[in-house]
């Protein structure tokens, strides 16, 4: 819906790369009803583009995947692209990625193919102004919960810009070259695999599937094998279960993920590696490495 | 009881039947014991967002003996129902009885929300004996109407939503399972409990 705000302050949508959707910290506290929590995947990135242009840190931004997103702002606006390294355009000139960017009346921003990392943020002075669904403006990709994905041609309201955006030279956000390792916990039914499984997880290099989505980072590795067999009744499932399905190999649960699920959870990514996890391209290397001992449960 | 980390501040609480996790998890609500999410499950109630002491000193109170009746406490929700699904033979054989007396038994049983799952609104009933579980179709449909009544091993559940689905369909209500604009989103909550009644077709 537009109303006669947004009218005035809104961004078109000219390219929407592979998927662009709307994201903020998701519904937690909605799960015992089946709506995944979903949200940004890169909380590190999505808040640092919005301390940038001067927005409370947990106003809905834009998540892009792998870049390929032009917007057109109405009227001039900041904005600030963070996440994903990738070039940033604004009316034709190139700009600074992490960084505070004025983009004038007329004119295109553009977030370049991503060249390391797979997610990339754009938060705009005043924050995404669309009505929340549930209390979040987050497209869940799982459920179909919240705004739909964003198209070509779409045009997004946006609220009054309140802050003063924040000067250069933040961190940049949490992807970064080389082999990634994820801290982990032991899983729920980590008993349910054998040690030697355990090991393999711990020791073995995982290749990221091009199956990889919003719900989960799917990867291609040695399998784990199981020492108890059966179906697993249904369970709850927390943000970063590495859940191992039928063949043995682990998938790590991002935002959009099932609420509860009948595979075991074999670890826990730690919640401060999410933001690696959001980063993680097709191909990429991945490790686990566990944090406590599987008996820590007691 | 048995605690299971699932992570820095997660715990899956195990118990040993359907009925005790209702239970566990109809005491925990309405302690109002602060956390991000409780998550009923088949055998299992997650705890997500609390510090494991936190967990501690709230079961150590928590009477084991006292869950199965804490399940009875839950708001009564009619759902009327069409008996006409392509699967009601089917079910009627499996249970081993005509089908007008499979349709006596479903409507004659009182179910229990014991968790939701799969898509939003989507609950899992409890209330029919173990007996009467019966299989997942061999290949799932492609395209469940929404408010078709499934039966799959010991749950019945109602699709809120146009979905592939492999449970057995006896069934389908006009019943609004799931209103996103409402403050009680879900029809079927945890812990509700759920009386299908008979209606013929357009009621």
């Amino acid at each position: 819906m537009v109303t006669d705000r947004s009218a005035l302050r809104s961004i078109r949508v000219v390219e929407a790369g592979t998927q662009t959707t709307i994201q903020d910290t998701g519904r937690p506290g909605l799960a015992h009803l089946g709506v995944p929590r979903s949200g940004w995947l890169d909380d590190n990135a999505a808040r640092l583009a919005n301390r940038l242009v001067g927005n409370a840190e947990d106003l809905p931004v834009l998540e892009c995947l792998l870049g390929g997103l032009v917007v057109e702002p109405a009227t001039s606006t900041t904005v600030a692209v963070t996440g994903a390294e990738c070039e940033v355009r604004a009316g034709g000139r190139a700009v600074a990625h992490g960084a505070p960017v004025v983009v004038r009346a007329g004119e295109q921003l553009s977030v370049g193919a991503a060249r390391g990392g797979a997610r990339c943020y754009l938060a705009v002075a005043g924050g995404i102004a669309v009505d929340p669904v549930l209390g979040s403006c987050a497209t869940d990709t799982l459920s179909g919960t919240g705004p739909e994905v964003v198209q070509p041609g779409t045009v997004i309201p946006v609220g009054p810009a309140r802050g003063t955006p924040a000067g250069e030279g933040q961190q940049l956000s949490a992807w970064h070259a080389g082999p990634r390792v994820l801290r982990c916990w032991p899983g729920p039914r980590a008993d349910w695999f054998t040690d030697e499984a355990l090991t393999t997880l711990a020791t073995s290099s995982y290749v990221v599937h091009p199956d990889s989505d919003r719900v989960g980072l799917r990867l291609s590795g040695p399998p784990l094998e199981r020492s108890v067999e059966g179906e697993l009744p249904s369970e709850g499932i927390v943000l970063g279960a590495v859940q191992v399905p039928g063949d043995g190999r682990p998938l790590v649960f991002l935002s959009d993920h099932p609420t509860t699920g009948g595979y075991p959870v074999v670890a826990v990514v730690d919640p401060r590696d999410l933001s690696v996890c959001a980063q993680l391209r097709p191909g990429d290397e991945v490790r686990f490495r566990p944090l406590a001992p599987r008996d820590a449960a007691g | 009881m048995r605690v299971r980390t699932a992570g820095p501040r997660a715990w899956v609480v195990e118990v040993g039947s359907a009925a005790e996790a209702a239970g566990l998890y109809a005491v925990t609500r309405s302690a109002g014991l602060e956390l991000t999410d409780l998550v009923p499950g088949a055998r299992s109630v997650l705890f997500d967002g609390l510090e494991r002491e936190a967990l501690d000193d709230f079961l150590s109170d928590v009477d084991i003996s006292s869950l199965q009746g804490a399940r009875e406490q839950g708001e009564l929700v009619e759902v009327p129902t069409t008996y006409d699904g392509p699967d009601l033979a089917d079910v009627a054989a499996l249970w081993g009885m005509s089908v007008e007396e499979a349709v006596d038994r479903h409507t004659g049983t009182e179910f229990v929300v014991a968790f939701c799952g799969f898509s939003p609104g989507f609950a899992y009933c409890t209330g029919l004996p173990q007996e009467l579980a019966v299989p997942r179709l061999d290949t799932p449909r492609t395209k469940v109407p929404p408010g078709s009544v499934g039966v799959a091993g010991e749950f019945t559940g109602v699709y809120p939503r146009s979905s592939p689905g492999g449970w057995r369909l006896v069934g389908r209500t006009r019943a609004r399972l799931w209103d996103a604009g409402s403050v009680t989103p879900a029809l079927l909550a945890p812990g509700t409990r759920v009386r299908f009644t008979a209606v013929s077709d357009g009621d």
